[in-house]
C-alpha cells in the first residue's frame, strides 16, 4: 500500500473540506476501497473516512424513504420498512456478499465498488483499460464467464457487480449529491456509465463529489416485488446474472412493471424496453419471452458468456411468474 | 486514538496503512485471528466490533478508534468464570468434529456468535421465506449465514451441529 493520510470527517462541509486536495478519496467500510489499495490498484494519498454521516431511514414528503449514504448494507436490508415495502431491495443485499461484509459496507460504498473484473485486479499480470488507460483488455479475448453481454465496447466489457444497485436501478431510486457546487440529486439510472472510450471512469460525478443519500421513490406496487441471483455457488459469489423486478397485475394484464439486470453490463441495468413491452399487455409467458427477447435484441455475447443471454432471459421470465404472472 | 481489545484499552498504529488483522497479530500478538486469503474472500480474519461480525482484513484499524473488538481470545475468557477455560461454542466444535486443521476455527466462532446476535433481533437472511416473520434458526438458515465462512477441511457439517448444539441449550445470550 503507498502510504495515505486519514482524516474522519465529522460532518458532510467538512468531509468536502477534507477530500478538497487531489488524490483524495471518501471512505466507508473500506470492503472495496482498502482491498483495491492493497493490489496498488488504488493509491489514493489521503482518505476521509465518511462512516460517521448521516445513516438515517426517514420518511420523505411525497411517501418515500431518504437512506443516510453511512448505513450499513444490513441495517438497510433489515429495516422493517424497507422489507415491508420495498422487498426487492432487502432480498438484493441479502444475496450479495457474507453476513461480514454487509455489517462493514455502507450504502454510499456499495453504490460506488468499482466496476471491475479479475484482469482490473491482476496490476503486475494483465492489459486493462480501467487501471491503465489505453494498456488494452485482456479480458476481451482471455476468460469472460463473468463480463458483460449489454453495452460494452472494445475497450471494456467489465460488470458492475452490486446486488444492491440492481434492486435501486429498478426502484427508479434518486442519488443525493454534495459537491463543490452545492447540493444536486440525480436519478440513479444515470450514476453509474457505459464504458465507452473511457472505462477507467465508471460514474458521471466529479472529483470530490459525496453521496450523502439515497432517495426510494413511493411505489406502492413494489410491494409485489422480487430479486432472484444466478451463481456459480449456492452463496457469496457475484452473480452470473441477477433480475430485479417489482410488478402490478390488474385482470391478468400488466398494468405496471420495473425491470433491471445485474451481471450483463459495465452498470445496472434498467430494462426498459421490456418494461415498455410488458405494460398494458398481459401477463403471462408468452408476453414475458416476448419482453425478454426484446431487451437481449442487441447482446453481444463473449467467448464464454453467451448462456447468460438465454440465462437472463429465462431468469426474468421465472421471476415475472412468481410475481403473479400465469406462465404458459 | 485508541481502541478497546478484549476489554483492554490500547493505542491505534501510527501507520494508517495497518489493518485490524495485522494490528491484532503483529502489534499484539493475538495470533488466534488468522490470515487465510487477506481480501475478504475466506472469513477467517472474522472478529466481533461492538457485537457485530466484520472482516479484520479487509478495513484498516484506525478504522476503529473507539470501537470495541472481541477476538477468539477475549470469547474464550469472557465464557468461564476464571478466565482460563473455553466458550461454549468452542467445547460444542471439540465435541461435534468442527474443525480438523483449526485454521478457520477463530473465524467460525466469532462468526457464530455475531450470527446468533442477529438471528436474535430478527434480522433476515437470503433463505428465510417471509421478510416479516420472526427468524428461526434452522440447519439452512445456520449454512447460508454462516457461508461467510469457508473451511477447506470439509468440517462445515460439524461446524453447523456444533452451532446447533449451542443454540438448543440456550447458552448462546
Ligand atoms: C469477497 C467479496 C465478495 C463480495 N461479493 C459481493 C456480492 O456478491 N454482491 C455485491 O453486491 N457485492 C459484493 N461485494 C462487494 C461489496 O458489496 C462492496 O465491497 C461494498 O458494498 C462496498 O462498500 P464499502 O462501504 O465497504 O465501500 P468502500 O470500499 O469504503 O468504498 C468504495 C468506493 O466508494 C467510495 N465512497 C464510499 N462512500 C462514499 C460516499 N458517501 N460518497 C462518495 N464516495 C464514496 C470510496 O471512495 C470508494 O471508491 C463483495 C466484496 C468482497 C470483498
Ligand atoms: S483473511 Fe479476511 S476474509 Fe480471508
Ligand atoms: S478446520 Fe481446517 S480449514 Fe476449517
Amino acid at each position: 500500500m503507498t502510504p495515505f493520510r486519514f482524516a474522519r470527517a465529522a460532518d458532510t462541509a467538512d468531509a468536502l473540506r477534507l477530500a478538497a486536495g487531489p488524490a483524495s478519496a471518501y471512505l466507508g467500510g473500506g470492503t472495496n476501497l482498502v482491498d483495491l489499495m492493497r493490489e496498488t490498484v488504488a493509491t489514493p494519498g489521503s482518505l476521509v473516512d465518511v462512516t460517521g454521516l448521516s445513516n438515517t431511514v426517514s420518511p420523505t414528503e411525497s411517501g418515500g424513504l431518504l437512506i443516510g449514504a453511512a448505513l450499513r448494507n444490513t441495517a438497510l436490508a433489515e429495516h422493517p420498512a424497507v422489507r415491508a415495502r420495498y422487498p426487492v431491495l432487502s432480498r438484493a443485499i441479502l444475496a450479495g456478499a457474507s453476513a461480514q461484509i454487509r455489517n462493514m459496507a455502507t450504502v454510499g460504498g456499495n453504490l460506488l465498488q468499482r466496476t471491475r473484473c479479475a484482469y482490473f485486479y491482476d496490476a503486475e499480470g494483465a492489459r486493462c483499460n480501467k487501471r491503465a488507460p489505453g494498456s488494452g483488455c485482456d479480458a476481451l479475448e482471455g476468460f469472460s464467464r463473468y463480463h458483460a453481454i449489454l453495452g460494452a465496447s472494445p475497450a471494456c466489457v467489465a460488470t458492475q457487480p452490486s446486488d444492491m444497485c440492481v434492486a435501486l436501478a429498478a426502484l427508479g431510486a434518486i442519488v443525493h449529491v454534495q459537491g463543490a457546487g452545492g447540493a444536486r440529486t440525480l436519478p440513479f439510472t444515470e450514476l453509474h456509465r457505459l464504458p465507452g472510450d473511457t472505462p477507467e471512469i465508471d460514474t458521471v460525478l466529479a472529483p470530490g463529489d459525496l453521496i450523502t443519500a439515497i432517495e426510494l421513490p413511493p411505489l406502492p406496487f413494489a410491494t409485489n416485488s422480487a430479486y432472484r441471483k444466478v451463481r456459480d455457488r449456492a452463496s457469496y459469489a457475484f452473480a452470473l446474472v441477477s433480475v430485479a423486478a417489482a410488478l402490478e397485475v390488474e385482470d391478468g394484464r400488466v398494468r405496471d412493471v420495473r425491470i433491471a439486470f445485474g451481471g450483463v453490463a459495465h452498470k445496472p441495468w434498467r430494462a426498459l424496453t421490456a418494461e415498455a413491452a410488458l405494460r398494458g399487455g398481459p401477463a403471462d409467458g408468452p408476453a414475458f419471452h416476448a419482453a425478454a427477447a426484446a431487451e437481449l435484441a442487441d447482446a453481444q455475447p463473449l467467448r464464454d458468456n453467451g448462456f447468460k443471454i438465454e440465462l437472463v432471459k429465462r431468469t426474468l421470465v421465472a421471476v415475472l411468474g412468481d410475481l403473479g404472472g400465469a406462465v404458459a | 486514538m485508541e481502541i478497546t481489545i478484549n476489554g483492554s484499552t490500547t493505542a491505534l498504529p501510527q501507520d494508517p496503512r495497518v489493518s485490524l488483522l495485522d494490528f491484532l497479530r503483529e502489534g499484539l500478538h493475538l495470533f488466534g485471528t488468522k490470515k487465510g486469503c487477506d481480501q475478504g474472500a475466506c472469513g477467517a480474519c472474522t472478529v466481533l466490533v461492538d457485537g457485530e461480525r466484520i472482516l479484520s482484513c479487509l478495513a484498516l484499524a484506525v478504522q476503529f478508534e473507539g470501537r470495541d473488538v472481541v477476538t477468539i481470545e477475549g470469547l474464550s475468557a469472557a465464557g468461564t468464570a476464571g478466565g482460563e477455560g473455553l466458550h461454549p461454542l468452542q467445547q460444542a466444535f471439540i465435541g461435534c468434529d468442527g474443525f480438523q486443521c483449526g485454521y478457520c476455527t477463530p473465524g467460525q466462532i466469532c462468526s457464530a456468535v455475531g450470527m446468533v446476535a442477529e438471528a436474535k433481533r430478527g434480522s433476515p437472511s437470503h433463505v428465510t421465506a417471509d421478510l416479516a416473520a420472526a427468524v428461526t434458526l434452522t440447519r439452512n438458515e445456520i449454512q447460508e449465514r454462516m457461508s461467510g465462512n469457508l473451511c477447506r477441511c470439509g468440517a462445515h457439517n460439524g461446524i453447523i451441529d456444533a452451532i446447533q448444539q449451542v443454540l438448543s441449550a440456550e447458552v448462546l445470550s
